[in-house]
C-alpha cells in the first residue's frame, strides 16, 4: 500500500476493573483512508495477536452508527472529530504521521471493565425508572384515534434518535447525563400518549440520574457538540421546564 | 415483586423534584438573577459619579431614605442586604454542591480533552465565581464595612472614597480584573439561567438567550469599568 | 385473484432440462428421515385458525404465573417484546443479550419500515392481500397458516407501538403516513424516517425496562448463551457466560425462548452486527432442535459496495431508496471507468426498468440482487476494482432531484445520504450512489410449529431465529412485523398453553443434564484457549466468508457447493488445531467470544451448503444455476421441492438427517412468480 498512513496510537490499557491502567503507545502502518476507525483498530489487534500480545478490548456491534455500542474518546473528543459515532468515523479524517490518543469514556457512573470498554448500565437504569409509557400489550386503542400534530411528531422523532451511547456524559465536564435524560423526556413529553406520566417520569428519571452519580448540568454545551445524533440543547431546557412544572405540581 | 397495577414501577423510591440536581440549579439561577438585578442597579448608581460629587453622594444618601416613612431609615438598604446575603448563601452553597457532584462524577481525568461546543466562559464559572467572591469581600471592606481608603484620605464621603481608590492604578487594575471575571460569569450565567429555567426550548430562543447573555455581560462589565477608568484617566476627580 | 400480475408457468414452457427428481445432488451428504409436520395449526378456514388456536390454548391462572419462569435469549423485537408482554402478565422472566444493553439488539439497524394491513390509504390492502403478497414474495415456500396469522396481527402491532410512543411518520393532519416498499403495489409500510427498527426496538425496550423496574423481568446483559439444557426431554435452562467476569452460569426455568436473531455473519461480510451469531440456535440444534431451510439467505440489493480487504462489515442503504432512485449501469464496458455524469442517457442501461417494465426498480430483493450480479459479471460493473472486477451499479437520484427538488429528496433520505457520504466520501446529491448486493437476512432458522415451538419441547424460537414466515425470500418491512408479532401477540398465547402444564419438576445444578451442559461449555472454552496456534479467529472467519459468498451466495451450483463443503471441512479442521486465542477465560475476552461463534459458523456453513445442494430448484433467495428459465429467471420445482427441509443434527461423522414438511396451500394457489 503506497498511499497508506502511518500513525502513532496512544491507547489506554487496563486489564480489569481493579487495575490502575495506563497509556500504551503503538505504531500502525499502511492505513487506508477508506478504513473506518474501528477497522484501523482491527488491524492493530491482528498485529498484536500475531505477536502474542492480547488484543485491545473495545465495544462495537452494528458498525453503522445506530446501536450506540461503540464509544472511545479520540484525541479528547467523544467519538472523535466528526459529528458521528466512532464506528462511522473514517480514517480520511486523519493524516499521515498523526498521533491519536484513545481513552475510554470517563465517568464514575461508567466504570471501566477492560481497556476501552465501560459499563453503561446506569443509562438503562434511568430508563427503568420512568423512561417509558405504560401501555400493556393488548390495551392499545386504534392507532389513528389519537392524531399527533406533525411538528410535535417531528420533534419527538428528532430526539428519539438518541442511541444511548453516552458520548454526552463522556464529553460533559460535569459528567452529566442531562442530554440523554432530556432527549427521552422530550420524546415522550411531546406525544399525547406520554402526558399521563409526564411529571412523575421526569422526577423519577432525574432522581435516578442523580443517584447513579452523574453530575449536575451547568449548561456548558459540550454534550450536544459531541452527540452523534445531534440532539439539541433544547432538550435540557425542556427537561428543566418539566421538572419545574413537576415541582409546582407537588411531585 | 411489586404489583405493576397499583404501583408505578421505578427503581428509586420517593424521588422528590425538590431534591434533584436540577432543583439546585433553579436556586443557582434564581439567586444569580437576583445578583444580575442588583448589579444593574448598582451600576446605574455608580455611573452617577459622572454627574459629579454631589449627585453621587445624593444618590447614596437617597438609597438610605428610600421607602421612608413606610420603612425605617436604611430600611430598603437592609432589606436589600438581607436579600443579597440570602442569595449569596444560596448561590455559593448550590455552586459548591454542584461542584462537588461534578468532581465525584469524573474522578479520573482525561489525558487529552478538547472542549468542543463550550464557550470559554462556561468553564470559568467556578474560578470566576470564586474570584468574584474574594473581590466582594475586599469590595465591602473597601467601601461599606471597613471603608478603607488606600490613600489614607477621608472615608465617610462616598464620592471621595471612590475617587481616592481608583486614583491608585493597582486598585483600578484589581477592579477591572474582577469586572472581566464578572463579565465572563454573566456571559455564560445569563444564558445558563434561561436554560435552567426552561425558557430556551427552540433554537431561536436559544440564540436569543445567548445574545442577551453577551449583551448583559458587556453592559454590566463595561458599565462598571467606566468609573474606575474615568477616575484613573482623570475624567472624574 | 385476477388482478395479480402473475403468469402461471408450467414446467414444459421452460427448458428441456432433465426434470427435477432425476437427480439427488446431495446424495451421500445426508440421510432421509421421517417426514415432519406442524401439528398445532387448527384445521378449518385460514381466517379462523388463529382465533381457534388462541381459544384452545389452555390458560394459566394469574396467581400461578409468578411461580413460572421463562428464559428469553435475545432482546431484539422478538425477544424484547416477549419479555415485556410476559412480564406484564406476571411470569418470572430472565432476559439475556450479549450487548451491554438490551437496546442494542440488531433490530435497531432496520431502516425502511414495518408492514401492516391497516389499509389507511384505501388502496385495496387487506389482511388477505398482505398474506398473499408475503407468501408470493416468499416464492411459495412458507407455511400458509403462519403467514396468515402474521398478516392478521399486523394491525395490532401498529396500535401497540403508537401507544408506547413510537414516533412514526405522520401526515399534516396528524394521522399516520405510509409508503410502499419493494415488491408490492400498495402503501402499507409504516416508518420513522430511516430509523424504523430503532424506534420500534426502543419502544419494546422501554416496555421491557418498565418490567425490570416492576421486578418481573431480570436482565442479563453482556451474557452469551452457550448451551441449552435439555432435561428429561424438555428445555429447562441455559448455560451462559458472563462476558465481563468469564463466569459460566447456569440458569434454570420452566421454558426457554430463543430470539437470538439471524446468522448472516456466516458470510463474514454482511449487514448484520459484528456479534450476530448462530451460537444460540446452533447449540439448540445440536441438542435436537431441527434447523430448517438453512440455505435460504437474503442478499439485499442496495448496500454500499466493498471498498477493500480490511472491511469488517457492509452497510445497507434502505430499500426505500429504490422508490425514487433509478438503477443503471453503462451499456458499454469502456464507459465503466468514466464519471457517470458524463455518460449520456442513451449509453445507460436502466436494466431493471428494461427487463421488468411493470415493477421496474421495485422488483423484490432477490431479483434486483441477481440482476446486479449479472450485469457486473458481464463486466459492466462500476466503482473501484475489487479483486479482478468492479462490484457496483449506480443508484441515481438526478431525476428525482429534478422532479421533486433537492429539499424534498433531502427530507426523505437525509440520514441515508449522509451515511453514504460518510462511508464513501462521495456526495450522492451530486454523483450517483454506487450499490451492490450484500448478505442481509436469513429466512432459514430453527424449525418451529404453529406455536413457535421447536422440536425440543419447551424450546420456543421467535423472530429471525426461526424459519417460519418468509419462505425462500422475505419482502421488505416484514421482518420487523414478524419479530413484533411473535413477541407481542403470538408467543404469549402459545407459550401459555405449554406452561399450563407447569411448573415442572424442580431440577437443580446437580441434574446430569446440567452437569453435562456446563462441562461441555467449560471444555470448549478451555480447548479454544489452549490451542495456541498461529492464525487469528478473524482470519478464519474471513476465509469461511469467502467460501460461502463464492459458492453459496447469489448463485449456487452442485459442483461449487460440493467444493465448498470440502473446503469448509478442511478449514474447520485447521481451525481446531491452529487457531490462536489469547487472554484468559475469566475476564472480558473478545477473541474468545469470536472464536466460539466462528466454530459454530463452520458447522452451520456446511449444513447450508448441503441444504442448497439438496434443493435443486431455484426459489426466492436460493438460485441454483441448474434451475432457471430460458431468460435466466428462477425456476421452482413444486412437484419436487414444495417442502420445508428440516435438518436433524447427528453426532460424529454421521451425515445430517433430512425431515421434509410438505407445504400445503389451501387458501392460495401456487404460481410461478413473475414481476415482469
Ligand atoms: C441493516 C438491516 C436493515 C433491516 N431493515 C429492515 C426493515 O426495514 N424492515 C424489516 O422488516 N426488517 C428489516 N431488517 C430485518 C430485521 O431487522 C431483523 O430480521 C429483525 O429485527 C430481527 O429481530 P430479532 O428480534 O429476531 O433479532 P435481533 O434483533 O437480531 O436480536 C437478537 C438478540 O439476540 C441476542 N443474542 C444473539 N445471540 C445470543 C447469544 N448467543 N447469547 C445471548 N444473546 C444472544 C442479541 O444480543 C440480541 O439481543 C433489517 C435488517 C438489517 C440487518
Ligand atoms: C459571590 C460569588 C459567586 C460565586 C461563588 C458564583 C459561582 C457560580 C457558579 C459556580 C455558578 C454555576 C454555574 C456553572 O458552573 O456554570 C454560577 C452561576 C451563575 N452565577 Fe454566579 N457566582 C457568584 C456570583 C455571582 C454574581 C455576582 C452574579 C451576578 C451578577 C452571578 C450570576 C450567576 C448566574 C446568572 C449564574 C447562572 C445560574 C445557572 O446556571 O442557572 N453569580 N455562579
Ligand atoms: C467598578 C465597580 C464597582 C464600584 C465602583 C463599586 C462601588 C461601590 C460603592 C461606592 C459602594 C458603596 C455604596 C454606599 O455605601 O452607598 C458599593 C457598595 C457595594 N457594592 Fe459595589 N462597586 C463596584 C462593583 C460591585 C460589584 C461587581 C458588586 C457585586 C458583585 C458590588 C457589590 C456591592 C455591594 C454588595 C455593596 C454594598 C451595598 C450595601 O450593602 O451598602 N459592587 N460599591
Ligand atoms: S444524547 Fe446523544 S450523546 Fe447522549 S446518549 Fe443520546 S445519542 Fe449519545
Ligand atoms: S456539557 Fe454538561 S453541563 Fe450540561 S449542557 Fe451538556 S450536560
Ligand atoms: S457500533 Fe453501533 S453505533 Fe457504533
Amino acid at each position: 500500500m503506497t498511499d497508506g498512513m502511518n500513525l502513532t496510537l496512544n491507547i489506554w490499557r487496563q486489564t480489569g476493573p481493579d487495575d490502575k491502567g495506563s497509556i500504551h503507545s503503538y505504531q500502525v502502518e499502511g492505513i487506508s483512508s477508506d478504513m473506518s476507525f474501528l477497522e484501523m483498530l482491527d488491524v492493530l489487534n491482528e498485529q498484536l495477536n500475531a505477536r502474542g500480545e492480547e488484543p485491545i478490548a473495545f465495544d462495537s456491534d452494528c458498525r453503522e452508527g445506530i446501536c450506540g455500542m461503540c464509544s472511545l474518546m479520540i484525541n479528547g473528543e467523544a467519538h472523535g472529530p466528526e459529528v458521528t459515532t466512532t464506528c462511522q468515523l473514517h480514517m480520511r479524517s486523519f493524516k499521515d504521521g498523526d498521533t491519536i490518543t484513545i481513552e475510554p469514556w470517563r465517568a464514575s457512573a461508567f466504570p471501566v471493565i477492560k481497556d476501552l470498554v465501560v459499563d453503561r448500565g446506569a443509562l438503562d437504569r434511568i430508563i427503568q425508572s420512568g423512561g417509558y409509557i405504560s401501555a400493556n400489550t393488548g390495551s392499545a386503542p386504534e392507532a389513528n384515534s389519537v392524531p399527533v400534530p406533525r411538528d410535535k411528531a417531528m420533534r419527538a422523532f428528532n430526539v428519539a434518535t438518541c442511541i444511548g451511547c453516552g458520548a454526552c456524559v463522556a464529553a460533559c465536564p460535569n459528567g452529566s447525563a442531562s442530554l440523554f435524560v432530556g432527549a427521552k423526556i422530550t420524546h415522550l413529553g411531546e406525544l399525547p400518549q406520554g402526558q399521563p406520566e409526564r411529571y412523575s417520569r421526569v422526577v423519577d428519571m432525574v432522581g435516578q440520574h442523580d443517584h447513579e452519580g452523574f453530575g449536575g448540568c451547568t449548561n456548558i454545551g459540550e454534550c450536544a457538540a459531541a452527540c452523534p445524533k445531534e440532539i439539541p440543547l433544547d432538550v435540557i431546557s425542556q427537561l428543566n421546564k418539566d421538572l419545574r412544572t413537576a415541582l409546582k405540581q407537588g411531585h | 415483586m411489586a404489583d405493576p397495577v397499583t404501583k408505578h414501577p421505578t427503581l428509586i423510591e420517593g424521588a422528590r423534584a425538590s431534591r434533584t440536581s436540577i432543583a439546585l440549579k433553579f436556586l443557582m439561577a434564581v439567586s444569580g438573577l437576583v445578583f444580575v438585578g442588583f448589579v444593574l442597579g448598582h451600576m446605574y448608581g455608580n455611573l452617577k459619579a459622572f454627574a459629579g460629587h454631589d449627585a453621587f453622594n445624593e444618590y447614596a444618601h437617597h438609597l438610605r431614605e428610600l421607602g421612608e416613612p413606610m420603612l425605617p431609615h436604611e430600611g430598603f438598604l437592609w432589606i436589600m442586604r438581607v436579600g443579597l446575603l440570602v442569595a449569596l448563601v444560596v448561590h455559593v452553597w448550590a455552586a459548591v454542591a454542584l461542584w462537588r457532584r461534578a468532581q465525584k462524577a469524573r474522578p479520573i481525568k482525561y489525558v487529552v480533552k478538547k472542549h468542543t461546543g463550550a464557550i470559554p466562559a462556561s468553564r470559568l464559572m467556578r474560578t470566576g465565581g470564586l474570584t468574584i467572591l474574594i473581590f466582594l469581600v475586599w469590595h465591602l471592606i473597601n467601601f461599606t464595612i471597613g471603608k478603607v481608603n488606600v490613600q489614607g484620605g477621608e472615608t465617610d464621603d462616598p464620592y471621595n472614597l471612590l475617587v481616592d481608590t481608583f486614583d491608585v492604578w493597582w486598585m483600578t487594575l484589581i477592579y477591572l480584573a474582577a469586572m472581566a471575571m464578572l463579565g465572563a460569569h454573566l456571559h455564560h450565567g445569563v444564558w445558563s439561567a434561561c436554560q435552567t429555567l426552561g425558557i430556551t426550548g427552540t433554537a431561536q430562543s436559544r440564540a436569543r438567550a445567548k445574545t442577551l447573555s453577551l449583551a448583559l455581560a458587556i453592559v454590566i462589565a463595561g458599565g462598571f469599568s467606566l468609573v474606575p477608568i474615568a477616575v484613573l484617566a482623570g475624567i472624574i476627580d | 385473484m385476477t388482478d395479480m400480475p402473475d403468469t402461471t408457468l408450467t414446467s414444459d414452457t421452460s427448458h428441456d432440462e432433465p426434470t427435477a427428481g432425476e437427480y439427488d445432488d446431495a446424495a451421500g451428504y445426508y440421510t432421509l428421515g421421517d417426514p415432519i409436520q406442524d401439528a398445532k395449526a387448527p384445521a378449518g378456514p385460514i381466517a379462523d385458525r388463529w382465533q381457534t388456536r388462541k381459544f384452545e390454548a389452555r390458560l394459566v391462572n394469574p396467581a400461578n404465573r409468578r411461580k413460572l419462569s421463562i428464559i428469553i435469549v435475545g432482546t431484539g423485537l422478538a425477544g424484547g417484546a416477549a419479555a415485556a408482554t410476559l412480564g406484564e402478565a406476571g411470569y418470572n422472566v430472565k432476559s439475556f443479550c450479549y450487548q451491554d444493553s438490551a437496546r442494542r439488539a440488531h433490530s435497531i439497524a432496520a431502516q425502511g419500515g414495518i408492514n401492516a394491513a391497516k389499509n389507511y390509504k384505501e388502496d385495496g390492502d387487506s389482511v388477505h392481500r398482505l398474506f398473499y403478497d408475503t407468501v408470493k414474495g416468499g416464492d411459495y415456500r412458507s407455511r400458509e397458516s403462519n403467514v396468515y396469522r402474521l398478516a392478521e396481527v399486523s394491525v395490532n402491532i401498529i396500535d401497540q407501538c403508537v401507544a408506547q410512543g413510537v414516533p412514526f411518520a405522520r401526515e399534516y393532519g396528524g394521522l399516520l403516513d405510509n409508503r410502499s416498499f419493494g415488491g408490492v403495489q400498495v402503501s402499507r409500510t409504516f416508518y420513522a424516517r430511516g430509523q424504523t427498527g430503532q424506534q420500534l426496538l426502543i419502544g419494546a425496550y422501554q416496555a421491557m425496562e418498565r418490567q425490570v423496574a416492576a421486578g418481573t423481568v431480570e436482565e442479563f446483559t453482556r451474557h452469551e448463551m452457550l448451551e441449552v439444557i435439555v432435561a428429561d426431554g424438555r428445555a429447562r435452562g441455559i448455560i451462559a457466560r458472563d462476558m465481563v467476569t468469564g463466569e459460566i452460569e447456569t440458569h434454570l426455568a420452566d421454558v426457554v425462548v430463543l430470539a437470538s436473531g439471524g446468522y448472516g455473519n456466516v458470510f463474514y461480510l454482511s449487514t448484520n452486527a459484528m456479534g450476530s451469531n448462530v451460537t444460540a440456535a446452533w447449540r439448540a440444534h445440536r441438542k435436537g432442535a431441527y434447523m430448517a431451510n438453512p440455505c435460504y439467505t437474503q442478499i439485499h440489493p442496495t448496500c454500499i459496495p466493498v471498498s477493500g480487504e480490511h472491511q469488517s462489515k457492509l452497510t445497507l442503504m434502505s430499500e426505500s431508496l429504490r422508490n425514487d432512485g433509478r438503477i443503471w449501469v453503462p451499456k458499454k464496458k469502456e464507459d465503466c471507468t468514466k464519471d457517470p455524469r458524463d455518460i449520456p442517457e442513451e449509453d445507460r442501461d436502466y436494466y431493471l426498468e428494461r427487463i421488468y417494465p411493470s415493477f421496474g426498480n421495485l422488483v423484490p430483493r432477490d431479483i434486483a440482487s441477481r440482476q446486479a450480479k449479472n450485469v457486473c459479471d458481464e463486466g459492466r460493473g462500476v466503482g473501484p476494482l475489487v479483486g479482478d472486477f468492479r462490484r457496483g451499479v449506480y443508484l441515481d437520484f438526478a431525476d428525482a432531484i429534478k422532479r421533486l427538488g433537492e429539499d424534498a429528496v433531502r427530507e426523505k433520505y437525509d440520514n441515508l445520504f449522509d451515511m453514504y457520504e460518510r462511508i464513501t466520501g462521495e456526495n450522492p446529491y451530486q454523483v450517483p450512489m454506487r450499490i451492490y448486493p450484500a448478505v442481509h437476512y436469513v429466512m432459514g432458522g430453527l424449525w418451529v410449529d404453529y406455536d413457535l415451538q421447536s422440536t425440543i419441547p419447551g424450546l420456543f424460537v421467535t423472530g429471525e431465529a426461526n424459519f417460519s414466515d418468509h419462505g425462500a425470500n422475505r419482502l421488505g418491512a416484514s421482518a420487523l412485523m414478524q419479530g413484533l408479532a411473535d413477541g407481542y401477540f403470538v408467543l404469549p398465547h402459545t407459550i401459555r398453553d405449554y406452561l399450563s402444564e407447569g411448573p415442572f419438576e424442580k431440577i437443580d445444578e446437580s441434574h446430569e443434564a446440567v452437569v453435562e451442559a456446563r462441562k461441555s461449555v467449560e471444555d470448549r472454552v478451555a480447548k479454544l484457549l489452549s490451542i495456541n496456534g498461529t492464525r487469528s479467529v478473524d482470519s478464519y472467519h474471513k476465509e469461511l466468508g469467502h467460501i460461502m459468498w463464492e459458492y453459496c451466495g447469489m448463485e449456487r451450483t452442485a459442483e461449487g457447493l460440493r467444493k465448498a463443503i470440502d473446503m469448509i471441512r478442511e478449514l474447520r479442521a485447521d481451525f481446531w488445531t491452529n487457531v490462536k486465542v489469547l487472554g484468559a477465560a475469566d475476564t472480558l475476552n473478545q477473541s474468545l467470544e469470536k472464536a466460539g461463534r466462528v466454530a459454530d459458523f463452520f458447522e452451520l456453513g456446511e449444513l447450508m451448503c448441503i441444504d442448497a445442494l439438496n434443493r435443486r430448484e431455484s426459489c426466492g433467495g436460493h438460485f441454483r444455476a441448474e434451475s432457471q428459465t430460458e431468460d435466466g429467471e428462477a425456476l421452482r420445482h413444486d412437484d419436487e421441492f414444495a417442502y420445508v427441509a428440516a435438518w436433524e443434527f447427528t453426532e460424529g461423522d454421521e451425515p445430517p438427517v433430512l425431515h421434509k414438511e410438505d407445504l400445503v396451500y389451501t387458501a392460495i394457489e401456487m404460481k410461478q412468480r413473475s414481476y415482469k
